[in-house]
């Protein structure tokens, strides 16, 4: 066994001589035969036209959406085209879903564990905790989610993504970040998670660690309903009519395009500070188009991507629901725990152009961004309940989009409000699954915690800074 | 009565079932390699009834994923390694496929390649034969190559290369059934592959490889990718190096 291991290492030695030999350029030799070997082989086993017809047709809509003219402008095109069919397909099907849900079903509830003469609090706890908040999830985020993720998807198959790289990667080399960091960012759009994990076809680490950093500023899954639906309640509502679906589309991409600011930003900031260094190179091969086949991917994006993500919701809102119903009801004193804790976070809340109910709703909603808007609207009607809006502590009632603008209208929720909820949810902490990932991923506790921090101390930075300008006036 | 079709060895798709995740017991270990957007996933999909997402840019699938089919009564476990463009270089998911080829010492590595664009997809083919010998190459993406008026020699490129070649268009189905007993063959040892090593190398890298290689080859009579051993420690592979200390190569 020693005896091979000095014959290991003096092998070694001969290899570390033979590297002086063959120089620095030893590996791009290499690399070069293999390529020179493989041309030499197809030669012989390929004919092909030299008229690549169809190649051209790839080559013109190449020009076109990734032409420094019309590349930015078509991007933002088709994402506004996704997220304006998205808002206005998920309306109908989101009011029936809650007309079934709160409106049907949950009085049938109810009424049902009365006459079996089932203990309040155990029907409480289990239908308008667990039962509410998971009715909640299905409704407000099964809609949008069946919508957009097939869309999302169809685009995906057809090989727009690696254009959209090729867009990006000027300004990312220029933030001094990898070319492909604009892939990962787009996975990101899915789901963070995704996105880390994704990071891995990064070479280098320390833009690796750039990647994971910034992944959160890109919207996931759990935070595209709730921009969407905060929207259409805020920023649409101002507007005339015709218009607000058009405006509340319009404020969810300059979210959207926000969030690919701060990427931007953040990774620039990072490279010049604690991950200095150049942005390497790497080869972006832009993928053939290819027709998507549409009835296999709406079929494998819904019951793949939606229900999964939507499973993950619920198996987070029902928990989350039995603890919203008892914190709400569990009086210290002479009130509840959650008001205890709205009021105790309310001023903080208030100076950030937010409120207590949404810090709390943020804090209890750290396993999944899904369910912030659920949590918000259960503990909304819960502190405004003496008010006479909402039926009971910790209990939602009716789920339609008057009645949840209604709700928030009651709790005090303004434009800034509405503006700033939005802001706070695209910068804050990522989801605990996607802070388990980057600490899978990076093995380290530092750069899990900034990755988890960073974003949330901008989120309040921001806010803050919005809520102060917007005071002035 | 039997009929010409139902015995003929070709007419075996009914012999495949794909049995999903489960990978347990099985008798052989399949590695699917090769680069990005050539369909690997299609052909994983296909094969094990699983449903991979897959999607139309370089780095979609980053991890292995696994799954397992029965095809003529052995069953084979279906191992997909993320795609890369080579092997040379040290980013994680190029490391993760070549480890698995390296290591985990597959009984068969499929390389799919596209049909389109074999001359920059061969590059790997070519490194991955360096490693391994038992290869079964599967040229995907027939039907795009036909409508780019493409034509490809299989017969000639299998000789060429000293491995089975399969053309296929796995979205559709087409040559998965000879891609099924290329593999079956190649896995029970009834085909015997003579794998092309790459030439074209500049003289002094040349001749420190050949030196390295022989002496690899006495202290390790055993090891099957010397050569490629010696042009990775040529170049200092870390990796590499702590493996032969482990004594994980041979």
């Amino acid at each position: 066994m020693t005896e091979d291991r000095n014959e290991l290492d003096k092998l070694l030695e001969l290899a570390e001589d033979l590297r002086k030999d063959v120089g620095d350029n030893y590996h791009d030799n290499l690399t070069e035969s293999f390529y020179a070997d493989a041309s030499k082989i197809v030669k012989n086993s390929v004919k092909s036209d030299d008229q690549h017809r169809t190649f051209r047709v790839d080559r013109a809509i190449d020009n076109i959406v990734t032409s420094k003219i019309w590349g930015f402008p078509i991007m933002l095109l088709l994402l506004g085209v996704v997220l304006w069919l998205t808002i206005i397909g998920a309306n109908y099907p989101s009011q029936l879903l809650s007309s079934l849900f709160l409106e049907t079903i949950y009085p049938f509830l109810k009424s049902g564990a009365e006459s079996l003469s089932i203990p309040a609090w155990i029907s409480g706890l289990l239908i308008d905790g667990v039962y509410l908040s998971t009715a909640w999830v299905v409704a407000v985020m099964l809609p949008p989610m069946a919508i957009f993720f097939p869309l999302f998807t169809l685009m995906e198959d057809f090989g727009y993504l690696p254009r959209i790289a090729f867009n990006l990667d000027n300004i990312f080399r220029k933030a001094g970040a990898h070319g492909k960091q604009a892939l990962t960012m787009s996975m990101g759009f899915g789901c963070n998670a995704a996105g880390v994990v994704a990071t891995r076809i990064i070479d280098s680490p320390r833009e690796r660690l750039i990647a994971i950093i910034t992944n959160n500023f890109s919207l996931c899954n759990g935070r595209w309903p709730t921009q969407i639906l905060i929207a259409t309640i805020f920023i649409g509502a101002v507007v005339p009519t015709g218009l607000s679906q058009l405006v509340s589309t319009g404020s969810v991409i300059a979210i959207a395009v926000l969030g690919i600011g701060f990427t931007f930003l953040v990774s620039w900031f990072l490279s010049k500070t604690m991950l200095k260094g150049e942005a390497s190179f790497f080869i972006l091969e832009l993928p053939p188009y290819r027709p998507p086949r549409i009835w296999q991917t709406i079929y494998t994006s819904l019951i793949d991507r939606t229900l999964i993500v939507l499973g993950r919701a619920v198996a987070f809102a029902a928990p989350a629901g039995a603890i919203i119903w008892l914190i709400s009801n569990i009086n210290i004193q002479d009130q509840s725990i959650a008001l205890w804790l709205i009021e105790g976070l309310s001023p903080f809340g208030i100076i950030l152009g937010l409120n207590g109910v949404i810090l709390l709703a943020y804090i209890l909603a750290i396993p999944a961004n899904e369910i912030v808007i659920p949590t918000i609207l259960m503990l909304t009607t819960l502190t405004f309940s003496s008010m006479g809006v909402g039926n009971g502590a910790g209990v939602l009632f009716d789920g339609s989009e008057n009645e949840v603008a209604n709700i928030l209208h009651a709790g005090g929720w303004t434009l800034l409000t509405g503006i700033n909820l939005m802001l706070f949810s695209l910068l804050h902490n990522p989801c605990s699954t996607t802070i388990y990932t980057i600490y899978k991923e990076t093995r380290s506790i530092k750069w899990t915690a900034v990755a988890s921090l960073l974003p949330l101390l901008l989120g309040i930075f921001v806010c803050f800074m919005v809520a102060q300008i917007w005071r002035l006036f | 009565m039997t009929n010409a079709c139902s015995t003929c060895k070709y007419n075996t798709v009914s012999d495949l079932k794909k049995m999903g995740e489960q990978t347990t017991s099985f008798d052989y270990t399949i590695a699917l390699a090769g680069n990005p957007n050539t369909g690997k996933s299609t052909v994983f999909n296909t094969l094990t009834g699983l449903r991979q997402h897959t999607g139309n840019w370089p780095g979609k699938t980053v991890t292995t994923a696994q799954g397992s089919f029965s095809f003529l009564d052995k069953k084979f476990k279906l191992v997909d390694l993320p795609g890369t463009y080579s092997l040379l270089s040290t980013s994680e998911d190029e490391e993760v496929a070549r480890d698995f080829i390296l290591f985990g010492k597959p009984d068969v590595t499929i390389v799919v390649v596209d049909a389109s664009r074999l001359e920059r997809n061969l590059n790997l083919a070519l490194q991955i034969l360096e490693i391994t010998n038992k290869v079964v190459l599967c040229v995907n993406l027939m039907d795009e190559a036909k409508r780019h008026n493409i034509e490809i020699d299989d017969r000639t490129l299998a000789r060429d290369l000293g491995i089975p070649v399969v053309t296929t268009s796995a979205r559709s189905n087409e040559g998965i059934t000879d891609l099924l007993h290329a593999v079956h063959d190649l896995a029970i040892g009834e085909i015997v592959t003579k794998p092309y090593h790459f030439e074209d190398i500049p003289r002094t890298t040349n001749k420190a490889i050949e030196k390295l290689n022989d002496e690899l080859l006495k202290l390790y009579p055993q090891l099957a990718n010397s050569r490629w051993i010696a042009m990775r420690l040529l170049e200092g592979d870390e990796s590499i190096i702590k493996a032969l200390k482990e004594g994980r190569l041979h």
